[in-house]
């Protein structure tokens, strides 16, 4: 398991994937912290958070689109279904490269709050939490974005299906609270992956949001190795 | 030793493999034969635990591949259709991650050297595995299943795309591995078969439809010895003459020459007879010379098609 998720992380950097996620990424974050502290007279860092986490619409598929997919067109996943690794362990082991690449991207654009901090007082428990929260919201939209690059060849496909759907997950919370059935709503609600950043968003650390956010990982990797299992079977 | 007992894998309404039974020892090495869509890789990979069976057992030196998935795959190596290689990784870097997914204990080092030197891979090791021609990417898929020496090797068609002199070595090679391992070795090449296995199972349409000692089914099948005779006489009607009067021999048809003032004839013959000393007595007693006289080998095609259109057919 560890060395799948080695290779993954490795092939990161081989491809020429993981620096235009790096690059995309930082300098999204650079411009947007620009625009919500700078540009607007603000120290908080609520809003860099929160518009980040939309454009993860495109920067989530950019890290999922191929890790299964492409070896699935390759048959390189024969290596892997053949060798003595449960289904599991090898998505397991593919989410936490990109969850690892994800984080060490977003730990460094951090360095973009410090300037910030020259020119007022710096909220570091709304920080920690955003932090906090922006990763588990980036957690699952990356399993997925594993479980969209599990159903098919194509990493085009892949990326394309990935940000329809997290696109999806995102907009769902702007406008369920206008839903007027209550049942529906409350649906609705639970999938929006948004809904539960709120509070880490005001610098409330929230342990019931984690749980969510970890139980959706969780759903969608498990969904990821039933559509291995069956395929095995098909 | 790998034990396969009434395997059966259904797609749809489709029957890939029907009921297959077969046992490999150790150290044998079974040449798997079959036409395009006999089920011979669907039975592969069944094997290697890459599919799962409708039903039926297959048990991998003791471990069940369905039952002990983890036990079984330890004792593979598997080299696919198509070698499932990382494009962007160099070669040892590919063999160093097979060795860590396989969880093998040998030291690293001599171990991954030692199969780099049996595969013919040492002076491409340090090279973008993508950049390598199809001969030594196949050569890397080789090297890929020998690492962490599993007991069972399944190798489906390992001479693909080589040149004749690296499919000699390539022989040598799954030749000398079958000493001390149990080799599957699926190929459409009969000649393949008879220079390296002991045993051949030939499928059709997921059934069995021979299973024997390579030498014995080479012998038996046609139920005929095929020679072709070069003799030194102008008139091709007076050398079938004289070939069919030999006791043993059947059908005796004159074959394009390419000597001037000798005929060629194919003729069958009678196996348990052996006619070459009939032949050199009634040639002799004619003032004939023979020329030339050779065993034509049959072919795959020839077995197959007496297999599947005689017994198989029907």
């Amino acid at each position: 398991m560890l060395a799948i998720y080695k290779r993954e992380l490795s092939a990161y950097f081989t491809s020429t994937i993981g620096y235009i996620f790096m690059a995309v990424f930082l300098a999204l974050s650079g411009a947007i912290v620009w625009f919500s502290t700078f540009f607007s007279a603000s120290t908080s860092f609520a809003n860099y958070f929160f518009i980040m986490i939309f454009f993860f619409i495109v920067l989530i598929p950019i890290l999922t689109m191929k890790l299964l997919s492409e070896e699935r067109r390759t048959k390189t996943e024969q290596i892997l279904l053949t060798s003595p690794v449960s289904l599991a362990g090898i998505v397991t082991a593919k989410f936490f490269a990109a969850l690892t690449l994800f984080e060490v991207t977003f730990l460094i654009s951090l360095l973009n709050l410090i300037p910030v901090s020259r020119y007022g007082t710096v909220n570091i428990a709304e920080i920690i939490s955003n932090f906090i929260g922006v990763t588990c919201v980036a957690a699952s939209l990356i399993a997925i974005g594993i479980f969209i690059s599990a159903l098919t060849e194509s990493q085009f496909i892949a990326a394309i299906g990935s940000i329809a759907v997290i696109l999806g997950t995102l907009l769902v919370g702007l406008f369920s609270s206008s839903i007027s059935n209550n049942v529906i709503r409350i649906v609705v609600k639970w999938f929006s992956i948004l809904d539960r950043y709120v509070n880490f968003r005001y610098g409330i650390f929230d342990v019931s949001s984690i749980i969510y956010y970890v139980s959706i990982s969780a759903i969608f990797l498990f969904l990821t190795v039933r559509v291995y299992e069956k395929r095995r079977w098909a | 030793m790998i034990e396969i007992k009434s395997l059966t894998k259904v797609f749809g309404d489709k029957v890939a493999v029907d009921n297959l039974t077969f046992t490999v020892e150790d150290g044998e090495i079974m040449g798997f034969l079959g036409p395009n869509g006999a089920g011979k890789s669907t039975t592969m990979n069944i094997l290697t635990g890459y599919l799962s069976a409708t039903s039926g057992t297959a048990v991998i030196n003791g471990a069940d591949i369905f039952e002990e998935p983890n036990r079984a795959k330890k004792n593979i190596g598997f080299l696919p259709e198509q070698p499932p290689l990382y494009q962007d990784m160099t070669v040892m870097e590919y063999l160093k991650f097979v060795y860590s997914l396989k969880g093998a204990v040998q030291p690293r080092r001599e171990h991954l050297d030692e199969i780099c030197r049996m595969a013919g891979i040492d002076h491409v090791k340090h090279r973008v595995i993508k950049n390598l021609s199809k001969g030594y990417r196949q050569r890397v898929g080789i090297a890929q299943a020998l690492v962490g020496d599993p007991k069972v090797l399944i190798f489906d068609e390992p001479t693909v795309g080589l040149d004749p002199n690296q499919i000699i070595e390539i022989r040598t090679l799954i030749k000398n591995l079958g000493k001390k391992h149990t080799v599957i070795l699926s190929t459409h090449i009969l000649s393949e078969v008879q220079a390296v296995c002991d045993r051949i199972v030939i499928i059709n349409k997921g059934k069995i439809v021979a299973d024997s000692p390579t030498a014995q089914l080479l012998s038996n099948t046609a139920g005929t010895v095929k020679y072709r005779a070069k003799l030194a006489c102008r008139d091709v009607s007076t050398a079938t003459r004289l070939v069919s009067s030999v006791d043993g021999v059947k059908a005796v048809t004159p074959a394009q020459a390419t000597e001037e003032g000798i005929s060629e004839v194919i003729f069958d013959t009678d196996p348990s007879i052996d006619v070459r000393h009939g032949l050199f007595n009634v040639l002799a007693e004619k003032g004939v010379a023979l020329m030339g006289l050779e065993n034509v080998s049959l072919t795959l095609e020839d077995i197959f098609t007496s297999l599947t259109v005689g017994k198989g057919a029907k």
